[in-house]
């Protein structure tokens, strides 16, 4: 079974088109990623997989279940995103106990206390940040407690909006690294949206490289090793990227 | 003490109740820190302890008539003189405190958390939901406060409960304004977007999500429109439709110590005083609570 | 133009001991620690994890750390001028028409009701006097050289109409118009794609060559540095912890250094893990 399906995708905002005839489809347990210059579609198309962009049609399916137009209880538990902002992406007046309580508490999950101390410990957080507010913590922490809270309904499909493109190397390389971690000790699928090609080198199995609203090509990470990629759009941002270094010597 | 404090100040909390300790005693000394607030409090807790300890204060009944001693100038057995019935001013201003925080207390209870759910749906919905809700609450912003609710007292009858209901009609659209453009800075944003995706429904995500964000600026505004609020009340009973005689409420007895203005001007003069510093002190406790409370104009200094 | 010779072997900025603090609950709290440099007419990089101090040095180089932070140095020189000592108003008279300063987003350093056009002649007519004609052809000229098309019709777009990138080469445009001899570019292209980042960085690498001015470029991004710079400052924590020529970066010495390079991920990633940088090596913090 396949994780994601989409198949003639289009999505629109108003009366702007802005995704077209997109077809994807991401195996169980792999790593997919969607690379592409800014205002190409990739957050739009994460979105509308999740719900909240109303206005597509075509045929999005996930772990076998189509989608309906809304966001729904059982949906929540199959799928979740990290966004791109850590600053955005948690309510300012909560604390990291009150917003990884609250997936729960939706659900009507019991034993609260042990799961949140749990996640804190397998996201790599301290028992001291629990109560702390946004405002006290980094943005690499930040995302930690993000990554959390969408782990928290123990959802098999993750799908991530550039979730280290607002950090510093220092703690990307952390994030991605709890990423890989989680979704080995936890067999996730991962829909990643990125504009660093060498993150996808390191993150994914495959790449849909798009382009204003299309997807130009599909092909498996070890293309940038050599840059042996056929559509001269996806050749042009791998040149842009700095190519392959290591190679050219 | 130091130990105390420094249990409140700790950065990594190890209760939720000493997270919300915490948070509160970092915004009491911030705000302790601004005199004009500092006074404006002090203000309202002389108000509050009016009210609550009138009987043992004030020296004489409010009401008790004693036509051998009419319009008596200040002196010291009668400290703001007294009216033409012969009633101590004083124990009639200190009692007067208890309507005065009652119609305060009431406006607010009613009309700030109704204004606050109108326009946190109507922000965080849009569309016709918002079109529909900010139309009918402009049409109570277009007419003038005062003249609306005078309507409404006419319609109602005179008396300090119709006096409080109409006040809280006419002051809530002005809450749900702030209170709809505070939703729409953050309807958008990626922690509204994450509730929805966890399951959430629209009614918990509003209630536990999108009003605590416009509680403060709402507290703000609140409190520095107490000030109006009084002056409408106090309005209201100087035409006689508020508070009825012999309620010893300040509005009403400026209206009675107005035929004596000229030879006896404290029969009117010493409530308007009361009501002046009433009104002033939130005025200050309101700019302060704005500093801290209001990120984007106070700023974290 | 008699001093352009003796410059050429006089540096353009000397920096010695520069601090900037800002008061905190705790205390005064320096951000920037004793900074020194001394930069010729090249190119210098300062790099640095975010809140390390690289925007804080840029901005007391043209005396712009606002109150409550406050800064000072040793020894600050430019071209013979001491900075330190210079009045406000000399200090501003100085600024964009000697040094300029390229922010990291141009939506906040546009003025959104003033058209393209006429914000470059601003910055051109606040620092010399010349005829309206000129000024017309110098602003074109200039949008030309930093490759916007179709010049004519640009001057008269307002900043919204315009794309990120092309907002940041009209910033480059207004900042180079009165031929500085320092441009201080902080994180220029951190908010642009990556085939425009490599664009503005070109253009930027291109006028400062032609015209034989400093550059401090400033950014998070050692690979970007370290293609577009001579020589390389690695700071943390406020302090110069690695100083380098660009083409050395990759035999850095300091642990820091080493670290940050190792935890970029590569075109050619065979790594399961990504090294992960140990703080409480050398910060103590
Ligand atoms: N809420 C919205 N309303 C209208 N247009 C939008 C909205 N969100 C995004 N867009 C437009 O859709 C296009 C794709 O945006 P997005 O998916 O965010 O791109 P990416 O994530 O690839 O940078 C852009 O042209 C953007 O302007
Ligand atoms: N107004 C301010 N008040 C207090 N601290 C500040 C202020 N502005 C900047 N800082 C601190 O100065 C440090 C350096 O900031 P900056 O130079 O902007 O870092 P960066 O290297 O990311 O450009 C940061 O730790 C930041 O927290
Ligand atoms: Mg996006
Ligand atoms: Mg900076």
């Amino acid at each position: 079974m396949s994780a994601i399906i989409l198949k003639d995708l289009d999505i629109s905002y108003g009366h702007t088109k802005v995704v077209e005839g997109v077809n994807i489809e991401v195996a169980e347990g792999e790593s997919f990623a969607l690379v592409g210059e800014s205002g190409s579609g990739k957050s739009t198309i994460l979105k509308a997989i999740a719900g909240l962009a109303p206005d597509w049609s075509g045929e999005i399916s996930v772990l076998g279940q189509p989608r309906g137009r809304s966001v729904d209880q059982g949906f929540a538990t199959r799928c979740q995103m990290v966004f791109q902002d850590p600053y955005g992406s948690l309510h300012p007046r909560k604390s990291v106990d009150t917003v990884l309580s609250e997936p729960l508490k939706i659900h009507g999950l019991g034993n609260r206390d042990a799961r949140v101390i749990e996640m804190l410990a397998a996201v790599g957080l301290d028992q001291r940040f629990r109560f702390r507010y946004p405002h006290q913590l980094s943005g690499g922490q930040r995302q930690r407690v993000a990554i959390a809270r969408a782990l928290m309904l123990e959802p098999k499909v993750m799908l991530l909006d550039e979730p280290t493109s607002a950090l510093d190397v220092s703690v990307q390389a952390e994030i991605l690294n709890l990423l890989k971690k989680l979704r080995r000790e936890q067999g996730l699928t991962y829909l990643m949206v990125t504009h660093n090609l060498p993150v996808v080198s390191f993150m994914c199995d495959r790449m849909a490289v798009m382009n204003k609203g299309r997807i130009v090509e599909i092909a498996p990470a070890t293309a940038l090793h050599d840059g042996s990629f056929t559509d001269p759009y996806t050749q042009s941002l791998y040149a842009a990227s700095g190519g392959n270094p290591d190679r050219k010597d | 003490m130091t130990t105390m404090t420094n249990w409140l100040l700790d950065d990594s909390p190890s209760s939720r109740l000493q997270a919300s300790l915490g948070h509160s005693y970092r915004v009491t000394r911030m705000l302790m820190r601004n005199p004009l607030a500092v006074v404006g409090a002090l203000i309202l807790l002389v108000l509050i302890l009016a009210a609550i300890f009138a009987p043992w204060i004030a020296p004489h009944s409010p009401l008790g008539q004693n036509l051998g001693q009419r319009l008596l100038p200040p002196s010291a057995a009668h400290w703001m003189g007294t009216d033409e019935l012969g009633r101590d001013i004083f124990s009639r201003v200190i009692y007067g405190a208890r309507i005065t925080l009652l119609i305060v207390a009431m406006v607010a209870v009613i009309s700030a958390p109704l204004g606050l759910l109108i326009g946190a749906i109507s922000g965080y919905f849009g569309g016709w939901v918002d079109k529909a809700m900010m139309g009918v609450t402009d049409v109570f912003l277009s007419m003038p406060k005062l003249i609306l609710a005078l309507a409404f007292v006419a319609a109602l009858g005179p008396g300090i409960e119709n006096a409080i209901i109409a006040i809280a009609i006419t002051s809530w659209p002005a809450y749900a304004r702030i209170a709809r453009a505070e939703t729409l800075t953050f309807r958008n944003s990626e922690f509204i977007s994450a509730m929805r995706l966890l399951g959430a429904s629209h009614t918990r995500i509003i209630t536990g999500h999108v009003l605590p964000l416009c509680t403060s600026s709402m507290i703000v505004r609140v409190t520095l429109d107490m000030a109006g609020i009084i002056l409408t009340a106090a309005g209201l009973g100087f035409l006689g439709l508020g508070a009825q005689p012999p309620l010893p409420e300040w509005g009403a007895m400026i209206s009675r110590g107005r035929a004596f203005i000229l030879d006896q001007w404290w029969v009117a003069t010493m409530p308007g005083f009361a009501i002046i510093i009433v009104s002033l002190g939130f005025c200050f406790l309101g700019d302060g609570l704005r500093d801290v409370l209001d990120p984007k104009q106070g700023g974290k200094s | 133009m008699s001093h352009s010779h003796q410059s050429e072997q006089a540096p353009l900025l000397e920096l010695e001991n520069l601090r900037v603090s800002f008061p905190t609950p705790q205390g005064r709290v320096e951000v920037v620690k004793g900074l020194s440099f001394t930069l010729g007419r090249e190119r210098l990089g300062i790099v640095g994890e975010s809140g390390s101090g690289k925007s804080m040095t840029g901005r007391a180089i043209l005396r712009l750390v606002r109150s409550p932070g406050r800064q000072q140095a040793d020894r600050m020189v430019f071209d013979g001028i001491d900075l330190a000592g210079l009045s406000e108003r000399k200090m501003r008279d100085l600024r964009g028409a000697r040094i300029s300063m390229i922010m990291q987003d141009p939506k906040f350093s546009l003025n959104p009701v003033m058209t393209i056009g006429a914000q470059i002649a601003e910055a051109l007519k606040t620092h010399e006097t010349l005829a309206r004609r000129e000024i017309k052809s110098r602003v074109l000229e200039m949008l030309h050289s930093v490759r916007i098309n179709d010049p004519e019709r640009v001057v008269n777009l307002y900043p919204h109409e315009v794309s990120g990138g092309m907002g940041q080469r009209i910033m480059i445009a207004m900042m180079l118009i009165p031929r500085p001899d320092l441009l201080i570019a902080d994180e220029p292209t951190s908010a642009l794609d990556v085939s425009v980042q490599a664009q503005v960085l070109d253009l930027i690498d291109e006028l400062v060559r032609d015209k034989g001015m400093g550059l401090i470029l400033i950014s998070h991004d050692l690979n970007l540095v370290a293609r577009y710079c001579d020589r390389i400052l690695v700071m943390h924590a406020g302090e110069v912890v690695e100083s380098c020529a660009a083409e050395d970066l990759h035999k850095a010495t300091h642990p820091y250094t080493q670290g940050l390079l190792a935890a970029v991920p590569r075109m050619e990633e065979t790594r399961e893990e990504l090294p992960v940088l140990d703080r409480s090596a050398w910060s103590g913090t």
